[in-house]
């Protein structure tokens, strides 16, 4: 089972290696998502699957039971899922402005920091 | 009072400019007020970050537990000689580069946030710089980033949109990497507090998780650090910034990749017999060689700075690599030097831009005779980063290129001599062409610099000439902190307590991945 698991991840991150390596931004960012989701799957592999009692102590005791789930990894994939979130919200919105700006996504158009200060160009704009 | 407030000296350098960050936030349409506080919030954070130092080097290393969590369960925060030299380093060039904005950054960047951004971004660096949780690391690192982004893109330029987002793929990736390097090592150790780390690790059997681990914290960091060869995302997004963001960026973002370096491949893992030291040094050779011929073909004053940050981080990959306490020393002493040295070089860059009008240096010129003050303020940060005594610059390669010498890597010393001089070219031509040749063209007259700009370039170059004439002490300081890097069980036992010695009470269960408490302990 953890064969077909660790396919399915290798299977995403791949997905997500590729389309990083696309020259339209949107599929870029759409990579990053998915390479986020894949990690964030390693991680909650990472703590082990199998055990699927609640992480709660019961009345009376004072540590977990013998067959709970190991709760820092849905703690951790929780803060991490966050935290990507809000960084491809960050660049689709940059992207978006880009789009805006410029009329295009396409990365062999967007030149404006290659061009800026350019050694290449006799006269360097300076926008 | 006083004592809460020494006790929990750890927490304030962090405490202070988020606090800052979100009164600056609260007062969003108020631009005076936000400037106030983050003054007052820098000097503030400068304060907290002597005390820290102060304490460190007083009591031995600091470490708090948040929530009263015991050790490896709850996030802790620990400084040591370094992070405390970090911190303190990060607190003076957040004043200095301050006080540069406040003539630097227009209205309309403040009102695009620049304040709380920078605030929080500060907030970000010094949390990265005293956790002792690496998850916790993880989240600075993506706090850092997104501030980041939004500094870089303050100005809306279409330059920077697309600087931006060159600058998003590749940290988001390099976080990624970095995420999913902790995610292997827990599972492999079933912990994330660092120090606890260190003390598993050093009992582990080398397995292919742990190696595959190490090499993405290697891969993730040096993204972030601008390592060889993942270094291209740098020079293509610095110099859109606007230069006050450009100089904190270059001091101490990559900074803070290379201490996260220093921090997990001391405490954690081992460089000797690893096979990492043969990747580092290759790496280091080839970010020194990379960075220095990239800067050579330049003309813009920023694009020459961006790319020498590059060279420059080789020298301290350089330390890690050969990896003995005198090479570690070399390469913290030389972090140091380099984030005053490299930031005042940004600076001065915007003061040959209020001058002259232009960052080309084909078309500047003639500031040796209408600005002779800023020409001396370049001299000090320019001579220093090519290494040339008296001044810091010297002393750091000095101690950093002896060290590849005695630890018998005489080609890598070979080559940080050479990169020194192809240095030292780049700095002559931005001397000879800004500040040495008649003004090309019809002759405008310089406009002239305001205080406010100078004095922080003064600042900062009196600390580059003090470290220079009177290295002794802070040598002495970069010694202590290598010695405390290579023997980490100061910093193991301030984290984990003295219980946490060999004879553990927290076992690691390898069915659920979770640590354990072993019955005694609990009764």
């Amino acid at each position: 089972m953890n064969l077909v698991y660790a396919a399915a991840l290798a299977a995403l991150m791949g997905c997500g290696l590729y389309m990083l390596l696309s020259r339209q931004v949107v599929r870029i960012i759409l990579g990053i998502a998915l390479i986020s989701a894949a990690v964030n799957f390693v991680i909650f592999f990472a703590g082990r699957i199998g055990a699927s009692v609640p992480p709660l102590i019961i009345e009376g005791e004072t540590a977990l039971g013998p067959d709970t789930a190991n709760p820092l990894p849905q703690a951790l994939v929780l803060t991490a899922i966050v935290i990507g979130f809000s960084l491809v919200a960050f660049a689709a919105a940059l992207a978006l402005k880009t789009y805006r700006e410029t009329g295009t996504l396409d990365t062999r158009e967007l030149g404006d920091a290659e061009a800026l200060g350019s050694p290449y160009t006799k006269e360097a704009s300076s926008k | 009072m006083i004592d809460f407030i020494i006790e929990h000296a750890v927490v304030w350098p962090v405490a202070v400019p988020i606090t800052a960050a979100a009164l600056a936030a609260m007062f969003w349409l108020r631009q005076d007020i936000q400037r106030l506080v983050s003054m007052v919030g820098l000097v503030l954070m400068l304060g907290a970050s002597l005390l820290l130092l102060v304490t460190v080097m007083q009591d031995g290393v600091q470490a708090r537990q948040f929530g009263s969590w015991a050790a490896p369960f709850g996030i802790s925060f620990a400084a040591d000689l370094l992070s405390a030299a970090m911190v303190m380093i990060t607190g003076v060039l957040a004043v200095a580069v301050g006080v540069f904005g406040l003539a630097d950054i227009r209205k309309r960047e403040e009102h695009s946030g620049f304040h709380p951004l920078f605030l929080g971004m500060l907030t970000s660096v010094n949390g990265a710089f005293l956790t002792g949780d690496i998850f916790n690391l993880y989240v600075w690192f993506e706090i850092m980033l997104i501030t980041a982004m939004g500094l870089l893109v303050l100005g809306k330029t279409r330059a920077q949109l697309d600087g931006t987002l060159k600058y998003a793929v590749l940290n988001l990736f390099s976080t990624l990497l970095f995420l999913l390097a902790v995610a292997i090592l827990y599972g492999a150790t079933g912990s994330l507090n660092m120090a606890d780390l260190s003390r598993i690790l050093a009992t582990t059997e080398p397995s292919a998780a742990l190696t595959l681990s190490a090499a993405l914290f290697l891969a993730g960091f040096g993204i972030k650090a601008g390592y060889f060869p993942l270094f291209f995302w740098l020079p293509a997004s610095y110099h859109t910034a606007s230069i006050t963001i450009s100089a904190i960026f270059a001091g101490l973002l990559t900074k803070v990749g290379v201490y996260a370096c220093f921090r997990v491949f001391t405490l954690m893992f081992e460089i000797e017999g690893s096979g990492l030291r043969e990747a580092m040094v290759v790496i280091a050779a080839g970010t020194m060689l990379f960075g220095v011929f990239g800067a050579a073909v330049q003309w813009d004053v920023r694009r020459i700075l961006s790319f020498h940050i590059v060279s420059q981080i080789g020298y301290m990959l350089l330390g890690l690599a050969i990896a003995t306490p005198l090479a570690i020393a070399g390469a913290v002493f030389y972090i140091v030097h380099h984030i005053i040295v490299k930031a005042n070089l940004f600076l001065v860059a915007g003061a040959i831009y209020r001058a002259t009008g232009t960052y080309d240096l084909r078309k500047s010129g003639g500031l040796m005779r209408t600005n002779p003050l800023l020409a001396a303020l370049f001299l000090i940060p320019a001579i220093s980063l090519a290494g040339l005594p008296p001044l810091s610059g010297f002393w750091a390669k000095f101690l950093v290129i002896d060290a590849s010498f005695q630890g018998g890597e005489n080609w890598l010393a070979a080559v940080a001599l050479f990169v020194g001089v192809l240095t030292l070219y780049s700095m002559s031509k931005i001397w000879i062409e800004a500040f040495w040749k008649a003004p090309p063209g019809v002759r405008q007259t310089a406009r002239p610099v305001p205080v406010l700009m100078l004095l922080p370039i003064a600042a900062l170059g009196a600390i580059t000439v003090t470290i220079g004439l009177s290295p002794e002490p802070f040598i002495q300081y970069a010694q202590a902190a290598a010695e405390t890097l290579v023997n980490p069980e100061a910093y193991i036992v301030a984290v984990l307590g003295e219980s946490a010695g060999p004879g553990v009470e927290i076992a690691f269960d390898p069915a659920t991945a979770s640590p354990i408490i072993i019955e005694e302990s609990v009764q």
